[in-house]
């Protein structure tokens, strides 16, 4: 049995360790674009600041592949797949063969096309490489604009704060991280943001980059007019799933690879994982693209226990996020923001003087969702009740509480849950 | 299969010890006077006693079949001693994004700010006989056995 795997990042890492559990003996390739043995993608802000060292980006220990039985081809992209003949074809024209082969390429970075994106001194900020051309760079630099302040867009200025740049975030929505916060919680770590320096520009965004010799950045304007002084601009508005690798072969894709419960593909022995796959989300029961770790290395295992032949399934994923801005830390997870009033019972906490926010979701006593800011201790029990669809009426009144815990289940469900084992 | 510590909450007198002494065992000295007296930062307890009226019992890291917060590490610092070893975190490579607290289902990992962020979690005392939350519990309301699972 010869296992290929296009990628090296969690999802491919979690297809090498679901494929040996349970065959040990089986080839495994791993092919990936990027030169380095697997590095974690998110400390590639902790890089850029300094607060990591190279060894230290290592997601696995460095005899990893050794250790597992894995033959690396890196530095080599994959350019197609042959699904009929089962051959992944490099970049170089060389042909290998598989009998089952994991898609793990990732997310690419998604840049609009505003005028002058081309010019020196723009860039995205998702792979270690952004990382380190920024950390050279860095001291030479002024005055950056961030464009998007979702994760990327923070994590890109968190990095790059140490070095004493100024910094400026455009965001199109009216609070930063939108799609994982609520407007209080965002308004929170806003204030920390201001207090740090950074200076935010909501409701609008970049319509022109302008450059001048040498083709360098200079300024940008903004859609409200204003034009901001810049000698690098880092587009971080999202990632979407690289799909560049199946567009001309049979396998299903939406908004990205098509993925059943087992991460198979619509094409036989081919399997997705990671922010490449549309797979199933757990608290709307319908496919969706959820780009996070977490997701992504339960989706690689999974996969690879499937391709090594086991019965296994993938229960459905939560969006999550845990994220620190100015030194408050903040977690939240599924429906943070409901789409109407209707249906949903929505319980807050605030405490502005301490910086703590507490929400919760609540829809047919079911937690659905939740957001910590400052307190965020024990947010896992949080997940764990969305994730097991627990029925949170005789505790309900207690969700809020910042010493909440199992002691406030019932007994039989804490007896369970204390006696057994999570898988 | 492999051991874990299991409370009965039925005898747990809600006295602590449990949290003294993993203390006192995560320390420098492996002392008590010395622990709580000399050691600053003082290491944090990896087990808590939850309490609401009489009702208490001690909790730590299940050591998971099929751990969350293994998955959900985005350094590769928590991972489980070979194949059927307890869930260790290896302070060198962790550096405090608290993805394993926004997963784990037990709430057993906490944060540890005393000289940098990193994650605190049981380790089981990993290499001794006995957990020492077990061995000092005076009512026998944690106990440490191989349940198959």
């Amino acid at each position: 049995m010869r296992y290929v795997i296009i990628g090296n990042s969690a999802a491919a890492i979690g297809g090498v360790e679901g494929i040996r559990r349970h065959d040990r003996d089986g080839e495994i390739i791993l092919m990936a674009k990027e030169p380095y043995a697997t590095y974690s993608r998110p400390l590639i802000s902790y890089f850029l600041a300094g607060k990591v060292t190279t060894r230290q980006m290592a997601y696995r220990p460095s005899s990893f592949y050794k250790d597992w039985k894995v033959t690396p081809l890196l530095g080599k992209e994959v350019v197609t797949i042959d699904t009929e003949k089962k051959l992944a074809v490099l970049d170089d024209g060389e042909e290998v063969a598989y009998d089952r082969l994991l898609i793990a390429t990732g997310g690419v970075p998604f840049v609009p096309s505003i005028e002058g994106r081309e010019a020196k001194g723009v860039s995205t900020f998702t792979t270690w490489d952004d990382a380190k051309r920024l950390r050279r760079m860095a001291k030479g630099l002024k005055e950056v604009v961030i464009l998007g302040g979702g994760l990327i867009g923070v994590k890109a200025m968190e990095g790059l704060q140490s070095h004493g740049v100024k910094i400026t975030i455009v965001e199109l929505m009216d609070r930063i991280l939108g799609l994982v916060l609520d407007a209080t919680a965002a308004g929170i770590l806003e204030r920390k943001l201001k207090d740090g320096g950074v200076r935010l520009v909501k409701g609008t965004t970049i319509r022109k980059i302008v450059s001048g010799e040498g083709d360098k950045v200079t300024e940008v304007v903004l859609e409200n007019g204003e034009e901001l002084r810049a000698d690098h601009v880092i587009i971080a508005i999202g990632v979407r799933p690289n799909l560049s690798l199946v567009a001309d072969t049979p396998i299903k894709v939406n908004r990205g690879i098509l993925v059943d419960e087992t991460m198979r593909t619509s094409v036989a022995d081919v399997f997705a994982a990671g922010d490449v796959a549309e797979a199933m989300d757990l608290l709307s029961g319908e496919k969706r693209v959820i780009p996070i770790l977490p997701t992504a290395y339960r989706q690689g295992k999974t996969a690879g226990e499937a391709m090594a032949g086991r019965d296994t399934s993938y229960l459905g994923g939560i969006v999550m996020n845990s994220v620190e801005v100015g030194g408050i830390p903040a977690i939240s997870a599924g429906i943070m923001n409901p789409p109407s009033e209707e249906g949903f019972e929505v319980k807050r906490y605030l405490d502005r003087k301490k910086g703590i926010y507490r929400k919760m979701v609540i829809k047919d006593n079911r937690l659905v969702g939740f957001i910590l800011i400052g307190a965020i201790d024990r947010a896992g029990v949080y997940t764990g009740l969305i994730r097991e669809k627990i029925d949170v009426s005789p505790f309900k009144n207690r969700l809020l509480d910042l010493d909440f815990g199992y002691i406030d289940f019932p007994k039989d469900l804490r007896t369970y849950k204390l006696s057994t084992v999570y898988m | 299969m492999m051991k874990r510590v299991y409370a009965k909450e039925e005898v747990c007198a809600g006295c602590r010890l449990c949290e003294v002494w993993c203390v006192v065992a995560h320390s420098q000295s492996k002392n008590i006077i010395k622990a709580f007296n000399e050691e600053f930062p003082r290491p944090l307890p990896r087990v808590k006693v939850e309490e609401f009226g009489p009702f208490s019992f001690a909790l730590q890291c299940r050591h998971c079949q099929d751990p969350p917060c293994i998955e959900a590490c985005m350094t590769g610092a928590m991972h489980r001693e070979g194949l059927e070893g307890p869930v260790l975190h290896d302070a060198d490579r962790c550096v405090g994004c608290w993805m394993c607290i926004m997963v784990c289902p037990y709430g057993a990992i906490a944060r540890d700010e005393t000289i940098k962020k990193i994650a605190s979690k049981c380790d089981l005392c990993y290499g001794e006989e006995e957990p020492a939350c077990v061995a000092h519990c005076p009512n026998e309301a944690l106990v440490y056995e191989d349940r198959g699972e």
